[in-house]
């Protein structure tokens, strides 16, 4: 799922000073349940900055809010009456819910209230890990698992460099080196041969570096008309 | 002959090889960079010259291997894909290559988080092992890594980097054989200072055969000071520095002079395993010291000469 985190409160201050009236609207699928955006998180928000309005003596309105995805404009059409009351909103979501909703309400200022983090899991209460990049052209079934595009920090792709020590990645003492867990994994599995192959430089071009993607599928597409 | 370079004459007419490094500067005078290379003109065959060394932005490798060539010099140009796409670093080998540098040394590079500017974008297009075969391939089948044709012809000899004292260590030598499947014709180790891990690591090697398909040369890093080696033991990956080793440097009372010493007995020993072909010797900030180095290990010099 999409992991985020929440801004610093002085910079979710320094850019709401101007709005009077401020809906915070929380995302209650992925940031919610990494305990970023979801519902309890923008009541937090929304009480923090009336705090700090308070003490700034810059009375505010505000109010919290959340819908089930900011990213699908169905869920967003429940509210839309009610947000145009608003000078902004702090959206909660992910940037692909902040974006989605600045497309709904193209008249409405959408703030972001979260860094969008990367794609990843929750490795155990209170850590999440990334693990996907979303390159386009998936390696997993070479690795058995593991990808080296994201969990090497050099996305190398035919094995470790030399800065893997004792299983840990160069880069620091907290990150595990991608390339000695697809070596365990594959050894533990008996296909070390893998390791043997030479991967040739990677299609990059259906990652981002092709450019923004879409995806069309006109099998189901609902075609005007019918 | 691949290139014709100095060092692959040396390496290919069976002589043991050596070679020095050069750091280039961290603004635009090359002037210390090349005084060093001139310093051990006699001394070594040909001189690495490193590529935004520890992620670290210096003058470009290509830059300072021209330099060397107008000088009569051989280089050994280090390409990191760390700072390239696989579009900069085929035009960097064609410009070196239409320049005279015919020694292109393949390596990952240290993350960019380390060097000078942690927050750089880092572009690991492709990774080292790759580029080797890129290389090979824009050399002996004449295509690009697009499968388009070269309008004139490669000559490159191409080396990279093995590091015996990385891990999985069991998995070392199997990536060595599959650098050279990839093409590397020439390596240098890391910097050597376990000389028990060394010696398995070059048994299995020479089991393998791999000494036979590739020159080996052993990295050789003589140590200044103890806290240098403190630093190098404790937080360079990649490195190990047994505890004798800091023992003895510490026990020394002249610590410059114990490092040399070290660094040459080292030398010495390297050439009575099984395997190396050269030695690669890495004076970091102490590049006036190759000379003595090399005169010190004996049997070294002079140094062979090709018309």
């Amino acid at each position: 799922m999409i992991i985020g985190e929440r801004k610093p409160l002085e910079e979710v201050f320094n850019r709401t000073d101007s709005f009077k009236k401020i809906c915070v609207l929380g995302c209650e699928t992925c940031v919610a349940v990494c305990l970023a955006g979801g519902d309890k998180e923008a009541q937090e928000t929304a009480e923090a900055i009336k705090m700090h309005r308070e003490q700034t003596n810059n009375p505010v309105e505000i109010k919290a809010s959340s819908i089930q995805r900011q990213c699908e404009y169905e869920f967003i059409d429940e509210v839309m009456e009610e947000l145009k009351e608003y000078d902004v909103i702090l959206s909660l979501a992910c940037g692909v819910g902040v974006q989605t909703m600045a497309t709904k309400v193209p008249e409405m200022f959408i703030l972001p209230g979260l860094n969008t983090s990367f794609l990843g899991y929750p490795l155990e209460q209170g850590v999440w890990m990334e693990n996907c990049k979303a390159c386009g052209d998936c390696v997993l079934d070479r690795t058995y698992g593991i990808c080296p595009v994201t969990r090497c920090s050099k996305s190398m792709m035919n094995g470790p460099c030399g800065g893997s020590s004792e299983g840990i990645c160069e880069v620091s003492k907290d990150t595990e080196c991608g390339w000695a867990l697809i070596y365990d994994r594959l050894k533990a599995l008996g296909k070390l041969e893998y390791m043997d192959e030479i991967i040739p430089p990677k299609n990059w071009s259906t990652s981002f570096h092709g450019g923004p993607r879409k995806i069309v599928r006109e099998d189901v597409k609902i075609v005007r008309g019918e | 002959m691949f290139a014709g370079s100095n060092l692959e004459k040396v390496l290919s007419n069976g002589h043991f090889a050596v070679t020095g490094e050069l750091g280039p500067m961290r603004g635009t005078d090359l002037g210390p960079c090349l005084e060093h290379a001139e310093h051990m003109r006699n001394h070594v065959d040909a001189y690495n010259i490193t590529c935004n060394q520890t992620a670290v932005v210096r003058i470009a490798s290509m830059a300072a291997a021209i330099k060397l060539v107008e000088r009569g010099m051989d280089p050994v140009m280090q390409m990191t894909v760390r700072d390239r796409n696989r579009i900069m670093l085929q035009a960097d080998i064609l410009g070196g290559a239409a320049c005279g540098v015919g020694n292109f040394l393949c390596i990952q590079g240290d993350h960019q988080t380390l060097g000078s500017e942690p927050q750089a974008k880092g572009v690991y297009d492709v990774d080292s092992t790759q580029l080797m075969r890129i290389i090979k391939n824009m050399r002996d089948e004449n295509v690009f890594a697009s499968g388009d044709k070269l309008e004139a012809p490669l000559k490159a000899f191409i080396g990279g980097v093995v590091n015996p004292f990385a891990d999985p260590f069991e998995y070392r030598v199997d990536r060595f054989a599959k650098k050279i499947e990839a093409g590397v014709q020439f390596v240098q180790t890391q910097c050597i200072y376990d000389m028990d891990r060394l010696k398995e690591y070059m048994k299995r090697v020479v089991d393998k055969g791999l000494h036979e398909k590739c020159y080996i040369m052993a990295g050789i890093t003589p140590l200044k000071a103890v806290g240098a080696a403190m630093y190098m033991k404790n937080n360079v990956a990649g490195i190990i520095i047994p505890d004798e080793i800091v023992a003895r440097l510490k026990g020394a009372k002249d610590k410059k002079k114990e490092g040399l010493k070290m660094a040459i007995e080292q030398i010495q020993q390297i050439r009575e395993i099984e395997g190396f072909k050269g030695v690669h010797i890495m004076a970091i900030a102490w590049e006036e010291m190759v000379p003595h180095i090399v005169e010190e290990v004996g049997g070294l010099l002079p140094r062979p000469k090709f018309d």
